[in-house]
C-alpha cells in the first residue's frame, strides 16, 4: 500500500520510481501561518535525505506529510508507507523498554508475545540487553532513542522518518547516537528522511542535504554528500561541507 | 501521624467537655463511653460491619464496571456522549435518601437496592474521571499510533485505557470515600442489618453510644475503602507514582 496524499483534486495516482519519496510543489499552512511553500523533494530508494533548517521553518510538518498524518493544501506528496520517529521519543511510560519496541506491531494486530519475541531479536545489537523490563523513566537518554528506532524500525516500513531523532540530548551522547545510528543504518538500510537543525549531524549520517529556508519554509539548496562511510566529524572534507551549508543558509539557521 | 495526633486531641476535648458536664452524655456520650458501647456490642457491630461492608463492595464493584461501560461508550461515540452526560449529571442531582424508599419500594428489603443506592453515589466519579482520562491521552503518542495505522479499539486498548488509569482510579478512590453515604441511606430506607440500620435503631432506643458506635465504625469502612483503593491504584500505575500522598 502507498500512501499518496493529494490536494486540493484527486488526479489519477502517480507512481514514480519504485520506492521513492516524492514531494512537488507541496504547500502547507495552519491558518495565517505558512509552514511549506512550494517545497519539492525527491529521496530515491535506499536513500538517506537530511533536511535542515531553522526552528519552526515546517520540518515535522513535511514529515507528517509523508508519513500521511497530513495532507497538502497544494501539491503532491507521494510516498512508500513510512514510519515517524517522533520529535520526542514518544515511548509509552507504562510500557516496558520491549513493549514499547513492540508497539508497531502490537498496533498492526500481533499479540503481546509475538511483538516481544520479534523485538527482543534486536535488543542485543541495540545494546538494550538487560533493559528489557525497564520502564522509559528509568531509562537514559540515548537508550531511549535506541528504543524509539527499533520501534520505528520494526514498523516494518520501507521509508523511516526521524524528526529530530536526538535533539534532546546532551552533545556526548549525541555524538556516540550519531554514529550508532550510522552503523544502524548501514546495516539495515531503509530510505531515510532525517530531519534535524544540526548541519553537522546532516553531514554525518546523510546522502544528500537540503537545505530549508524560515518560515515559511522553501528548498534553498541541496548538497550532495559524496563522502565515503564511516566520516567523522574532523574530517577535512566534512568540515568544508558543514561551512558551505551554514553559509548558505546563511541567516536561516540561529546557530 | 499528625492525623492520629489530631484525633487523639479532638478525643480528648470530647472527653473532657463530657466530664465537665456540659452536656448530656444522653445526647453526646464521651468517647470512652462510645469505647465501651464499641466493645460490648462488638458481635451485634461486627455483623452490621460485615453487611454494610458488603454493601459498599458490591455497590463500588457494580459502579466500577457501569462506569467504566458508560465513559467507554461515551468516549467512543459522539452521539452516546450528546445523549448520556446530561443524563450522568442529573443523577447526581437525585437526592439519594428522596428516591432511596421508591428503590427499596420497587426492588424490596434485601441487598439489591443497596447495591443499586451505592452505585448511583459511586459511578458517577468514576465515569466523568474516565471519560476525561481517555480522552486527555498524549497528543503525540496518538499521532504516532495513528501513523502505526492502529484501528480505534487498537488506539484504545494500547494508548487510551492505560493513561487514562490514573484518572480512573482517582475517581474510584473519591467513590470508595462516598459509599459509605450511599449504603447508609439505602439501610435507613428499609433493611434488618447494617450499621445504618444499627445507627437508626440505636437512636431509637436512645442508645447514643452505641448510635456513635456505628458511626465509628463507618467512618473506618470510608477510610478502609479509600486505603485499599490507593493500595490498588500503587499495583496498577506503578510509573504514574505520585509523590507520597498516602501516607497515613
Amino acid at each position: 500500500m502507498r500512501i499518496e496524499t493529494e490536494a486540493p483534486v484527486e488526479e489519477p495516482r502517480h507512481i514514480s520510481e519504485a520506492g521513492a519519496v516524492v514531494l512537488e510543489d507541496v504547500a502547507r499552512a495552519f491558518g495565517p501561518v505558512r509552514a511549506l511553500e512550494r517545497v519539492t523533494l525527491r529521496v530515491a530508494a535506499g536513500e538517506i535525505v537530511a533536511v535542515v533548517g531553522p526552528s519552526g521553518c515546517g520540518k515535522s510538518t513535511l514529515l507528517e506529510l509523508v508519513c500521511g498524518l497530513q495532507r497538502p493544501d497544494a501539491g503532491r506528496v507521494v510516498a512508500p508507507p513510512a514510519a515517524l520517529m517522533p520529535q520526542r521519543d514518544g515511548l509509552l511510560p507504562w510500557l516496558s523498554a520491549l513493549d514499547n519496541a513492540g508497539l508497531a506491531l502490537r498496533a498492526a494486530g500481533a499479540s503481546r508475545a509475538a511483538a516481544r519475541a520479534a523485538a527482543h531479536q534486536h535488543f542485543a545489537a541495540f545494546g538494550l540487553e538487560g533493559f528489557e523490563r525497564a520502564r522509559p523513566r528509568a531509562l537514559s537518554g540515548g537508550m531511549r532513542q535506541r528504543v524509539a528506532f527499533l520501534r520505528t524500525l520494526l514498523a516494518g516500513r520501507p521509508v523511516l522518518c526521524l524528526d529530530e531523532p536526538f535533539g534532546a540530548l546532551d552533545a556526548l551522547t549525541r555524538v556516540q547516537m550519531q554514529q550508532w545510528l550510522a552503523t544502524a543504518l548501514a546495516r539495515e538500510p531503509r530510505t531515510v528522511l532525517l530531519v534535524t537543525h544540526d548541519v553537522e549531524e546532516a553531514v554525518l549520517l546523510a546522502d544528500r542535504v537540503v537545505l530549508l529556508s524560515a518560515r515559511p519554509g522553501r528548498v534553498v539548496a541541496t548538497l550532495p554528500v559524496d563522502l565515503p562511510r564511516p566520516r567523522a566529524r574532523g574530517d577535512h572534507a566534512v568540515v568544508a561541507l558543514r561551512e558551505r551549508a551554514l553559509a548558505l543558509l546563511g541567516g536561516e539557521v540561529d546557530a | 501521624m499528625i492525623a492520629a495526633a489530631l484525633v487523639l486531641a479532638a478525643l480528648g476535648a470530647w472527653q473532657l467537655v463530657v466530664e465537665a458536664g456540659w452536656v448530656d452524655p444522653l445526647i453526646l456520650p464521651g468517647p470512652i463511653a462510645v469505647a465501651e458501647s464499641l466493645w460490648e456490642d462488638r458481635a451485634l457491630l461486627a455483623d452490621d460491619l460485615r453487611v454494610t461492608a458488603g454493601e459498599v463492595a458490591l455497590g463500588l464493584a457494580a459502579a466500577v464496571a457501569a462506569g467504566v461501560a458508560l465513559a467507554v461508550a461515551m468516549h467512543l461515540s459522539r452521539t452516546v456522549r450528546r445523549a448520556l452526560r446530561p443524563l450522568v449529571i442529573g443523577s447526581q442531582a437525585v437526592p439519594v435518601p428522596v428516591i432511596a424508599p421508591l428503590v427499596v419500594l420497587v426492588l424490596g428489603f434485601g441487598l439489591a437496592p443497596k447495591v443499586l443506592l451505592v452505585a448511583l453515589v459511586c459511578f458517577f466519579p468514576v465515569t466523568i474521571n474516565l471519560l476525561d482520562g481517555l480522552s486527555d491521552a498524549d497528543p503525540d503518542a496518538r499521532k504516532l499510533l495513528r501513523s502505526l495505522d492502529a484501528g480505534r479499539w487498537r488506539t484504545l486498548w494500547l494508548l487510551e485505557a492505560p493513561s487514562a488509569l490514573p484518572a480512573a482510579l482517582t475517581g474510584v478512590k473519591v467513590a470508595a470515600a462516598v459509599a459509605v453515604i450511599g449504603a447508609v441511606f439505602a439501610e435507613w430506607a428499609g433493611a434488618d442489618a447494617g450499621l445504618g440500620h444499627a445507627l437508626l435503631t440505636a437512636n431509637g432506643q436512645l442508645e447514643t453510644a452505641r448510635a456513635f458506635a456505628a458511626t465509628v465504625l463507618l467512618f473506618v469502612l470510608a477510610i478502609v475503602a479509600y486505603g485499599l483503593c490507593a493500595l490498588l491504584e500503587r499495583r496498577l500505575v506503578p510509573w504514574a507514582a505520585r509523590t507520597d500522598h498516602t501516607g497515613a
